[in-house]
């Protein structure tokens, strides 16, 4: 056996292990902690935290194995992670993140000789309106140009803690340009607590229930029947009741800051600024359903919002809004708890997420059961979205017909999007429901926009002869990402794009997803590279049937979304990339036979293969 | 009166509880599987199973039966697209069946005879995977792994041992050993361990006794895994 | 029989070793009927060089190097119906378990390491054919139409197949002929 490396590893983790305590649904947090002490997890630490929170070493590995953000190989000391979304491409990333590399002497995705500096790609950070963007350390930079990587590669060089570098490198703006009754009218703390209590629970989930307000995490569900299901779960389950403290049955109320869509950030903004919007819908929400532990599942690459969350939550404390007797009311208690997550876009799936909150790889669940009935340590458990917490607290406040009054029939409220690519103003613009595809575009200022990405890559593809379309569950639902791309954009790049980004972040549990997806990637990539024919058209819609209706859960069902609404909508942009030919290979056969040549020193003739 | 679902138009009892696949099972009928054995909990992640249920696509593994649930199973779209996965699980590992102790009684192999896979058709993969000897008793070949988890429910629900784990994720998912080395002969594996039985492939192999039964006279060299299962015997008990 | 009827047949071996064409000449007697229906071109039987226009081209052995790219699009482009027979055809084969070892390893493995090689030298004469970084089955080099597999094919699987084929029929296998081992 290889000598051990840090063999007083136990003294280094005592303080983060005691921080946690014994609770292994810690272990993902404890691992985040440890990758930021080391720049890795090492296997004396996977060992030692296993043995500390009794669990087997081998699911140790699995959970540091599976998140992005995690590595069980050294990285750098300093690890810069460039957003890849394509609207950071669209930006400049691939030749500034060459630049980078070059100027440090490192090549993408290895580490550099000195183990200073690790340089790769990552899936969208959610600083489309800022980009390009990278994470370094996991603390985001933003509007990346040649002057600001040549200041970061120089701090680098010397050396200088994160902590110390300029604050205008990791400036992020909210740039919210069109604000709507969830970012344009004030909001008092407590309001919608208040407003709750004297109407009551009961008259509360009938408000949520009038207001019609549905999932702004892209689904749709109807957020008064999750939160009656929820509640009905309990009463069902008498007899096999685990109790809290207080003696109540034990369900919990998690809000999901899993924003992973590429193209989406309005939960960002949201959490940055809004955050007591957010906390005041859980409480409500807590109060419903009668839960009393509340989750904050942060997306790891937002953890430079931890610590002004936890300053939101504290203020709240104090000010009796969480904590025990809310606002005096006997016997409501609720807190929330931040965990943060690690780089799995997976995560976002409900029950994903509940896997990860448990500490666990981000692998969705079969269903059923439901979160509902059956989630978080096996409780009745409520997952919504950022937004969707914003809204119940203003319908708390205000009642559910004042907020149906605005929007469409099936989409009541409003909707706010992330809107970026190619326009004059991107940022944050909120809507009521019904907005069509064309005012939007005239308001970000995109002009002579070929079409539009909207809900991300698992969403739908608008061409330009589409843009009457509106933004609403009956035609174009959306999580809220809106990317733009103009005339001249080949439309081809983004589906490539994509392609690659669910073969990133397939979490490798069904056969479907995680072979597929890695197939569709090939295939694109062969046809990027000028080797494509016909025939693998046929096959990409072929990978696209199989994903479509083989898969475990929506990452799957979606992977193919983008490749086969460009195929309907923009064959060209294939075809123009196409040989005419039936049959190419399926790989570069002169490019197989470069090993060869180098190692016998030959370049004659037979030595190569057109 | 007990319930009833129908599979491709027959008429099967199942009591509350029971999965599709639970019910099938009972009744001799075979819907294609491989991450699945009645002995453990269900998993779900092959999506071999996969059958259209009241005209919904669900994984009969994991889906409970419900009175009156039209289930088809044997249909040639279904086994098309079976066909299509069992490929992509050949391509995606290293699976040489002339060289596997295996061949003749795997199940990977066995699945792909009956719904007549001719090649792989896929480009292959050839990932670079780990082979440990180091156990005394037991080979594992991470090549002709299907990242199942049988064995990772046999140590931890029937063992109480949890040799096995995965990690990583989406194609880099592998399987891993609890041991501070991550070899098998490190870690408290035993073969006399229900881990070591339920290798739906060759990934796990019984060491010294690869050919006690000679290639020819293995379980799938002249039934098909339909014939075999419909006559009750569930995967796993070659080589006694 | 009609002579100028007979189904022209080219066969050849790449990455392989020439069990598929023994499990070929196992049919035996029933060699003598197939030479009543067919006619043979290039095949390691009849001592020609190159292939020329064929009904059926049947290939064995997947693709190592540079020379078996030639014969493979050599055969391509003068078969009607191209075969892939057996394993390593069909998935690289047992030469595929060099796909995990370094190419630089083996060629040091071989001569370098090994006794008996004077002088040590990895050979640069244009003649041996350049190996590829890793072994392919046919079909992701050519455009492939039928696969028959096994290790080798047994010879009543190759028959089954051929007659089927020769009789204008979609080749189909019993179960007990479809093998991959």
């Amino acid at each position: 056996m290889e000598p051990c490396e840090f063999p007083h590893i136990g003294e280094h983790l005592a303080p983060i292990m005691e921080r946690h305590g014994g609770d292994a649904t810690r272990l993902l947090q404890i691992l985040r902690e440890v990758q930021d002490c080391f720049h890795f997890i090492p296997p004396e630490a996977v060992s030692c935290i296993a043995s500390h929170l009794k669990l087997p070493r081998a699911q140790v590995e699995g959970v540091a194995g599976f998140y992005s953000f995690l590595s069980l190989s050294h990285q750098g000391e300093y690890r810069v992670l460039f957003s890849d979304n394509i609207t950071d491409n669209m930006l400049g990333k691939p030749e500034l993140m060459q630049y980078f590399c070059n100027k440090l002497w490192v090549e993408p995705g290895k580490v550099s000789e000195d183990n200073l500096v690790s340089v790769d790609s990552t899936s969208c950070t959610g600083m489309c309106d800022q980009g390009p963007a990278a994470l370094v350390n996991g603390w985001p930079l933003t509007s990346l140009d040649r002057n600001r990587l040549d200041l970061i590669a120089e701090l680098i060089r010397m050396k200088k803690p994160v902590a110390e570098w300029p604050a205008m490198l990791f400036e992020v703006r909210d740039n919210i340009r069109r604000p709507g009754m969830l970012l344009g009218e004030p909001f008092e703390p407590g309001a919608g607590i208040r407003a709750m209590l004297a109407r009551g629970a009961e008259a509360t989930l009938s408000e949520m229930d009038v207001s019609n307000l549905r999932g702004r995490g892209g689904a749709g569900f109807k957020t008064a029947s999750k939160w009656s299901f929820c509640h009905a779960a309990i009463a069902e389950e008498e007899g096999s009741m685990i109790c809290d403290v207080g003696g109540n049955p034990e369900r919990f109320i998690v809000c999901n800051a899993d924003e992973g869509e590429p193209g989406t950030f309005k939960d960002r903004v949201l959490l940055a600024s809004y955050a007591d919007l957010v906390f005041e819908g859980m409480t409500v929400g807590a109060r419903v359903i009668g839960a009393r532990k509340g989750f904050l599942y942060l997306r790891g690459e937002y953890r430079y919002l931890l610590q002004p969350l936890e300053a939101v939550l504290a203020r709240r404390r104090a000010a009796g809004l969480l904590g025990e007797n809310i606002l005096g009311e006997t016997g409501f208690a609720f807190d929330v708890e931040i965990r943060l997550g690690a780089g799995a876009y997976i995560c976002g799936e409900e029950s994903a997420l509940i896997e990860s909150l448990e500490g666990k790889r981000g692998r969705p669940r079969n269903r059923p059961p439901f979160p509902v009935t059956s989630g978080y340590k096996g409780r009745p458990t409520v997952v919504d979205n950022v937004e969707t917490f914003a809204c119940a607290a203003r319908i708390a406040e205000k009642g559910g017909a004042w907020f149906a009054a605005m929007g469409t029939a099936q989409s009541t409220g409003t909707k706010i999007l992330s809107i970026s690519g190619d326009c004059a103003r991107p940022g944050i613009y909120e809507y009521p429901f019904g907005v069509t595809v064309e005012e939007i575009l005239r308001d970000c200022g995109a002009e002579d926009a070929h079409a539009v990405q909207v809900s991300g890559p698992s969403g739908t593809l608008v061409s330009w002869q589409e843009y009457g379309r509106r933004i609403a569950f009956e035609d174009l639902p959306t999580a809220g990402a809106f990317m733009v791309f103009h005339r001249q954009r080949e439309m081809f790049a983004a589906a490539h794009n994509f392609t690659r980004f669910f073969a990133h972040e397939s979490c490798g549990f069904c056969t479907p997803c995680r072979v597929g997806t890695q197939l569709q990637k090939k295939i694109m990539d062969k046809i990027a590279g000028g080797h494509g024919t016909p025939a693998d058209l046929e096959e990409l819609k072929h990978l696209g049937h199989i994903l479509g209706s083989m898969s475990h859960c929506g990452l799957g069902h979606s992977a193919a979304n983008p490749v086969l609404d460009t195929l309907r909508k923009f064959p060209g942009t294939f075809e123009r990339k196409l040989k005419a030919l039936s049959f190419e290979p399926a790989f570069d056969l002169d490019g197989a036979l470069e090993t060869a040549r180098k190692i016998t020193g030959r370049d004659d003739e037979w030595a190569h293969l057109s | 009166m007990s319930k009833t679902i129908t599979i491709d138009g027959k008429t099967i009892p199942f009591m509350d509880g029971q999965t599709i696949m639970d019910a099938a099972l009972a009744a001799r009928v075979y819907i294609p599987h491989l991450c699945h054995n009645p002995e453990f909990k269900p998993h779900g992640s092959c999506k071999l199973c996969t059958v259209k249920a009241n005209g919904r696509l669900v994984s009969s593994c994991t889906m409970p039966a419900c009175e009156g649930m039209e289930v088809e199973n044997g249909t040639k779209e279904l086994n098309d697209e079976r066909r299509d996965l069992v490929r992509m699980l050949f391509v995606e590992g290293n699976h040489l069946c002339p060289t596997c102790e295996k061949s003749g009684n795997c199940q990977l192999q066995a699945v792909a005879y009956c719904l007549g896979m001719m090649s792989p058709r896929y480009n292959h993969f050839y990932p670079q995977r780990e082979v440990d000897a180091s156990h005394p008793d037991v080979f594992l070949d991470r090549n002709r792994c299907i990242l199942c988890e049988l064995c990772v429910r046999a140590s931890r629900d029937v063992d109480g041992k949890n040799v096995f784990g995965l990690s990583g994720r989406g194609i880099g998912s592998r399987l891993v050993v609890n041991s501070c080395s991550g070899r098998l002969g490190d870690s408290d594996f035993a073969v006399s361990d229900k881990a070591a039985q339920v290798c739906p492939t060759g990934a796990i192999l019984i060491k010294r006794q690869g050919f006690k039964v000679p290639i020819g006279q293995r379980i799938y060299d002249h039934k098909t895994i339909c014939q075999v299962e419909s006559q009750g015997k569930t995967g796993g008990e070659e080589d006694e | 029989m009609n002579d100028r009827k007979k189904v022209r047949i080219a066969s050849c071996s790449l990455a392989g070793c020439f069990g598929c064409h023994m499990s070929l000449l196992d049919i035996d007697e029933r060699l003598f009927d197939l030479l009543d229906l067919v006619e043979f071109d290039r095949t390691p039987l009849t001592d020609i060089k190159h292939c020329s226009p064929c009904d059926v081209g049947i290939v064995e052995g997947g693709v190592c190097n540079a020379e078996n790219v030639h014969v493979l699009k050599e055969f391509r482009k003068n078969c009607k119906v191209l075969v892939a027979m057996g394993a390593c055809a069909i998935t690289g084969g047992l030469p595929a378990m060099r796909n995990n070892i370094d190419l630089w390893d083996c060629f040091q493995e071989v001569y370098q390491y090994e006794g008996g090689l004077e002088g040590g030298r990895i050979p640069n004469d244009p003649e041996l054919p350049l190996p590829f970084d890793k072994v392919h089955p046919i079909y992701e080099v050519v455009k492939v139409d039928y696969f028959l597999p096994g290790c080798p094919p047994p010879a009543d699987a190759i028959w089954k197949f051929l007659t089927d084929l020769l009789a204008g029929r979609e080749p189909k296998l019993d179960y007990e002929q479809l093998h991959y081992d």
